[in-house]
């Protein structure tokens, strides 16, 4: 039943992405001010939103885990993390690829990309902790108040734009107050998530059963092991 | 019939009536643990004088990495200062937890009728009393070396000082004991404290940077402060909260 979910999903995603590449590449026209290279965003405000996403619900995932010692919460959000960590390094490397193009240099030391590298490197840590603890309780433990210190990381990164001065491009999407972008290039961002969000899931859900499995034959090692 | 008897007896004999146990206040259990590691930091001396030391070589390394006559240097001053503190404040907050291993003595701090957090905060403030005693050495001596006036904005420096330390230590003596039974804790501990502590350590760097150089806090640069005191608060309460979970599980 889950690999059918898994296979249902993974080829609406395959078809939203093609639909998506073929209309972001092909029908719409360049921006008036900054050309083609505008498309970026269609990638990185996706990746940024599904990055968050799931940060956030990697730390409830790791709330449930402290309070009810689930181990399916612990893998839910270990899931939740090393894909979110993926996509937090996409915003990353298409941010720079903009930057380069329209400031002139790769990085500028400004608050929103300063504060999303720290993210990046929390969770980073996150990943390393993980692989620091050998006892899965412990590791779920410990790695459970790690990705709640985090969080707390995450919510001064979306908060950073309004804290300090900042050269990043201000909100343009019409839900957040912004506008300023033409309505059929606005809608493909949402399109684009919905695909970026399908894919991101299906990462998840590959990353969880392999956390499933590693456990099982953790426990079956150890079994061997008492006889 | 006669077992049973002497199972009471025995039972009667053995009855031990509890004592009363001095009652200790929280404050006075927080302050009992922050003691006993100042006391035994205090014999040895081993941290605060590897810190401080380790602070003066930071503080000669940076002569080399930039020119210290220059005008730009008042620019970047503050933010050489945290360095400093940070860097040696992670020797001082690497002990903390590390040195109850030995002897199974976190074990027997655990079983100690004090709670986690109490004995967190105990730690908390010991650290944060040895971070503060290396910042007053280093402090003149940069002062000194690089002709810095600092005491000109005494008051308001010390306060930047005060809250910035706060969150070196509460981050740093949690993540002690987050990190106490892992392999590479060494390792460990400054990949996940530093990036926790950019925000503070970024807010008071440029307040640093500023009254250093004769700039008062102003509209400007007080949300470096309230970013501060904010970051104190979270961080405090969460440590708090999830220390029991980290130490006891």
């Amino acid at each position: 039943m889950r690999s059918k979910i898994l296979l249902a999903l993974g080829a609406v995603c395959a078809g939203l992405l093609t639909w998506d590449f073929y209309r972001i590449f092909d029908m719409l026209p360049d921006e008036a001010n900054q050309g083609a290279i505008y498309r970026i965003i269609y990638i990185h405000v996706p990746s940024a939103g599904t990055a968050f996403t799931f940060f956030t619900i990697a730390m409830l995932a790791s709330v449930l885990y402290l309070a009810t010692g689930k181990f399916k919460y612990d893998a839910v959000s270990a899931a939740l993390i090393e894909v979110g960590l993926v996509f937090a390094g996409i915003v990353l490397v298409t941010g720079s690829i903009w930057a380069r193009i329209i400031w002139g240099v790769w990085w500028a030391w400004e608050a929103r990309l300063t504060t999303m590298l720290i993210c990046w490197l929390t969770y980073a840590g996150y990943l390393m902790l993980r692989r620091a603890v050998e006892e899965p309780t412990q590791r779920a433990r410990l790695s459970a108040v790690l990705s709640i210190f985090g969080f707390a990381e995450v919510v001064i990164v979306y908060k950073a734009n309004v804290w300090w001065r900042t050269l990043h491009p201000g909100p343009v999407l019409t839900i957040r107050n912004g506008g300023g972008m033409a309505p059929g290039m606005e809608n493909e961002i949402y399109w684009n998530m919905l695909a970026f969000v399908c894919l991101a899931v299906v990462m998840v859900m590959v990353r969880m059963r392999q956390e499933e499995i590693a456990r099982e034959i953790d426990s079956l090692r150890r079994m061997a092991h008492s006889y | 019939m006669s077992s049973e008897l002497r199972t009471a007896e025995a039972g009667a004999a053995v009855r031990i009536e509890p004592r009363a146990r001095p009652r200790t206040s929280l404050l006075a259990k927080i302050w009992t643990i922050t003691a006993k590691d100042l006391r035994s930091e205090m014999r040895t001396k081993e941290a605060l004088n590897a810190s401080i030391a380790f602070s003066l070589v930071i503080l000669v390394l940076f002569s080399f990495a930039f020119d210290p006559s220059s005008d730009q240097f008042q620019e970047f001053s503050g933010g050489l200062l945290w360095l400093v503190f940070s860097f040696a404040g992670a020797l001082v907050l690497n002990r903390s937890f590390a040195r109850e291993t030995q002897n199974d003595c976190l074990d027997g701090l655990l079983a100690a009728p004090i709670p986690a957090a109490a004995l967190f905060l105990g730690k908390a403030f010991a650290n944060f009393a040895l971070l503060i005693a290396v910042e007053v050495v280093s402090i003149p001596v940069f002062g000194l070396f690089y002709d810095v006036h600092w005491a000109g904005q005494f008051g308001e420096l010390a306060l930047v000082t005060l809250l910035g330390t706060w969150a070196l230590t509460v981050i740093g003596t949690f993540f002690s004991a987050l990190t106490v039974n892992l392999r590479m804790r060494e390792l460990m501990l400054p990949t996940l404290v530093y990036p926790l502590m950019i925000p503070a350590l970024m807010a008071a760097m440029k307040l640093t940077t500023d009254l250093l150089a004769g700039t008062p806090i102003n509209a400007e640069n007080v949300f470096g402060l309230k970013l501060l005191a904010g970051f104190d608060f979270i961080f405090t309460l969460l440590s708090l909260v999830m220390i029991d979970t980290v130490l006891v599980g």
